[in-house]
């Protein structure tokens, strides 16, 4: 007795794990794996697709991208909370890396470290990535960030029920919870001022035209020209997030 | 407003090395730490219940339903620390009404209320359905109408009824171990799969919190009963305690291995984050990961319940260690839990410096809010154990 109901449960198992398996690969025949197709191609293949480019070579740090993107959209003044902000770096000849933004570099630079103890030294302006792949658009729980069909991340200030999970989950440190209002904030990539044809606020400044942005899908769009005539890369690549922020000469100590 | 912005130029005086700007605000401060920690009880303190009645060990029988009242108690509670720290608290529903599926955060709201009202409520009211009649008989006045109303005005208590009441409870139970495992396994994956965090980012932290969720609920259900015991004026059941003991220690076990193992894994592997986590850990974490945590938490409750398991002190001394221990154990959870979530905020992402925590006594994300929110379900608990005790149940063993 007991050794027929042992056969026939390993009969009904072997039956069952067939018609699993067969489903298995009778699906997955019928929607192929494009992970590769993804990767090569940007989701938005029609109309629009921003992307941004940033030539650090270009910027000469005076922070007028930073002044102007708080200004134009109203960012705290307080130095916690910024949609764009510019990082000195500094090498040392002792190989040591010194980090500095005071106040976003919203009020330019100054060198702290003597020229002579000096490697090598540049900014590296920073904002939201509007990553393909974003992790912030991701993790939201209530659907309040998304990516638009442009491919910029935006907030919905009125539906964001403030639970920081998109601010731990953003690699770059570009979103923070506006104190008064309680909800998310970030990058908009101006979107406001994209609707009437005009340039986000730090890129129409930017004085050195360091700042590049376009649509990824145009051929002839600046953005393509920047990226085919520079070797770019994004921050962190290792976190695939589908970053469209391009840097021209992005050092490895960047991140 | 202004203390907030007062608070963050303090910290900004001592942050050490570069954070990028948004990063010197602490996002997650210690109603998140809160958060983990009693929906950890809450698995735990269920797990043990469970070993009563679903692995039949009958030994542990005097803490079974106190263990089911302990959990419900904090579960009530569980999602009130997340619920009064977020931004917008009026808009938590969203998270029920539209949930993003692609967020590991959305689902919470359906694990936590099948956990609460599908398996913790039903299983408590299967289990005292039949006291509950007989109470409701028996008592005066509003305590009367109270019992009649959690009966539902049932009234059947024949034999028949009784054993289908116990069969449902089984089932239910059955069901609330993968759930509770489903429970504390999720809040462990909200924060193991945010791969920009490489202090969270690993596959064992659903693991980890499940079986820190363990460790702590039993080392608090093994205080109330002590504590209880004691107010009641009756004897402690050694052989109980000393059974938890056991399980303490195995359990305790399990969770150092994994926890070691994450430690060895980081080390060895030698991440890109490998610099700034381990000036992490030896700077601002070392107290509380080092030595709350590991020595004090982990090591010593290690060590004495190992020794207890093959030299037994009189039960006068084991006593003692029977509430010492469990303290150091609730204690060295709490740290781990503070040093997951605070730990992994106050180094920057951009791995060259680090931020101070930093928060008030004062305020929505103050100290005496998060007490509040520890001290709410002990409150809880002493209704339901004055409204349902377990030691007046009548004697029925599961089956």
């Amino acid at each position: 007795m007991n050794e027929d109901s042992t056969q026939l449960s390993r009969r009904n198992f072997f039956k069952a794990g067939t018609v699993l398996a067969s489903g298995v690969a009778i699906a997955s025949a019928l929607t192929p794996y494009d992970g590769l197709l993804f990767a090569a191609e940007a989701p938005g293949a029609k109309g629009k697709w921003y992307g941004i480019g940033i030539d650090i070579t270009k910027c000469i740090g005076c922070g007028k991208c930073a002044n102007a993107c708080k200004q134009e959209n109203n960012v705290p003044s307080d130095p916690f909370y910024f949609r764009s902000w510019v990082e000195q770096y500094t090498i040392k000849n002792d190989g040591s890396i010194l980090v500095e933004s005071p106040n976003g570099g919203v009020d330019g630079f100054k060198q702290s470290v003597p020229d002579a103890e000096i490697y090598k030294s540049f900014f590296v302006p920073k904002m939201c990535n509007h990553c393909a792949k974003s992790p912030c658009t991701q993790v939201c729980p209530v659907g309040a960030t998304f990516e638009t069909e442009e491919g910029i991340v935006l907030v919905d200030e009125n539906y964001c029920i403030g639970c920081r999970y998109c601010v731990q989950a953003c690699p770059y440190g570009c979103r923070y919870i506006h104190p008064e209002k309680g909800t998310a904030d970030k990058c908009t990539l101006c979107f406001h001022r994209l609707k009437h044809g005009l340039q986000p606020a730090c890129f129409e400044i930017c004085p050195t035209e360091a700042r590049i942005f376009g649509d990824l899908n145009d051929p002839g769009s600046k953005i393509n020209y920047f990226l085919k005539n520079h070797t770019c890369m994004v921050v962190k690549p290792h976190l695939n997030t589908g970053s469209k922020l391009f840097y021209n000469a992005l050092s490895p100590e960047v991140r | 407003m202004e203390d907030h912005l007062q608070n963050l130029y303090e910290v900004l005086s001592k942050i050490e090395g570069y954070v990028y700007p948004n990063e010197i605000e602490l996002n997650w401060s210690i109603l998140i730490v809160l958060y983990p920690y009693i929906t950890g009880l809450v698995a735990g303190a269920f797990i043990l219940a469970s070993l009563e009645r679903i692995f039949k060990i009958k030994v542990l029988k005097p803490t079974y339903g106190i263990a089911l009242l302990t959990a419900f108690s904090f579960m009530l509670v569980a999602t009130m620390p997340l619920v009064s720290h977020l931004g917008k608290p009026l808009r938590a529903y969203e998270i029920m009404i539209t949930p993003h599926s692609s967020s590991a955060m959305a689902i919470f709201g359906f694990v936590y209320l099948w956990y609460l009202m599908v398996v913790l409520f039903l299983e408590i009211w299967f289990d005292y359905r039949r006291d509950m009649v007989i109470w409701g008989n028996e008592s005066k006045g509003v305590k009367r109408f109270l019992y009649k109303l959690l009966s539902l005005w049932t009234t059947d208590i024949s034999p028949k009824a009784v054993a289908l009441d116990d069969r449902i409870g089984y089932i239910v139970t059955v069901i609330g171990i993968p759930s509770a495992f489903l429970l504390h396994g999720y809040v462990g994956f909200i924060f193991g799969s945010i791969k920009a965090n490489p202090w969270w980012s690993t596959v064992l932290m659903p693991v980890i919190f499940l079986f820190s969720a363990m460790v702590s609920g039993i080392a608090l259900v093994m205080i109330i009963y002590i504590v209880l015991t004691k107010i009641r004026k009756q004897l402690l059941d050694m052989d109980c305690l000393d059974t938890i003991a056991k399980y303490l220690f195995y359990i305790l076990i399990i969770d150092f291995a994994l926890e070691g193992l994450d430690q060895i894994h980081r080390i060895y592997v030698a991440e890109e984050s490998f610099e700034a986590l381990h000036a992490l850990v030896f700077g601002k974490l070392f107290y509380t990961l080092f030595i709350y945590q590991g020595l004090l938490g982990t090591i010593v409750p290690l060590l004495t319940l190992g020794t207890l398991q093959f030299y037994k002190p009189k039960p006068q001394i084991r006593k003692v260690i029977y509430i010492i221990l469990p303290i150091l154990v609730l204690m060295g959870i709490f740290f781990m839990r503070w040093n997951v979530v605070i730990g992994g905020q106050l180094f920057s992402k951009s791995f060259y410096g680090y931020t101070t925590f930093k928060t008030g006594l004062i305020g929505m994300e103050g100290y005496l809010m998060a007490a509040t929110w520890l001290i709410i379900p002990f409150l809880i608990l002493s209704f339901l154990l004055w409204l349902l005790p377990p030691w007046r149940k009548i004697e029925t063993s599961h089956e």
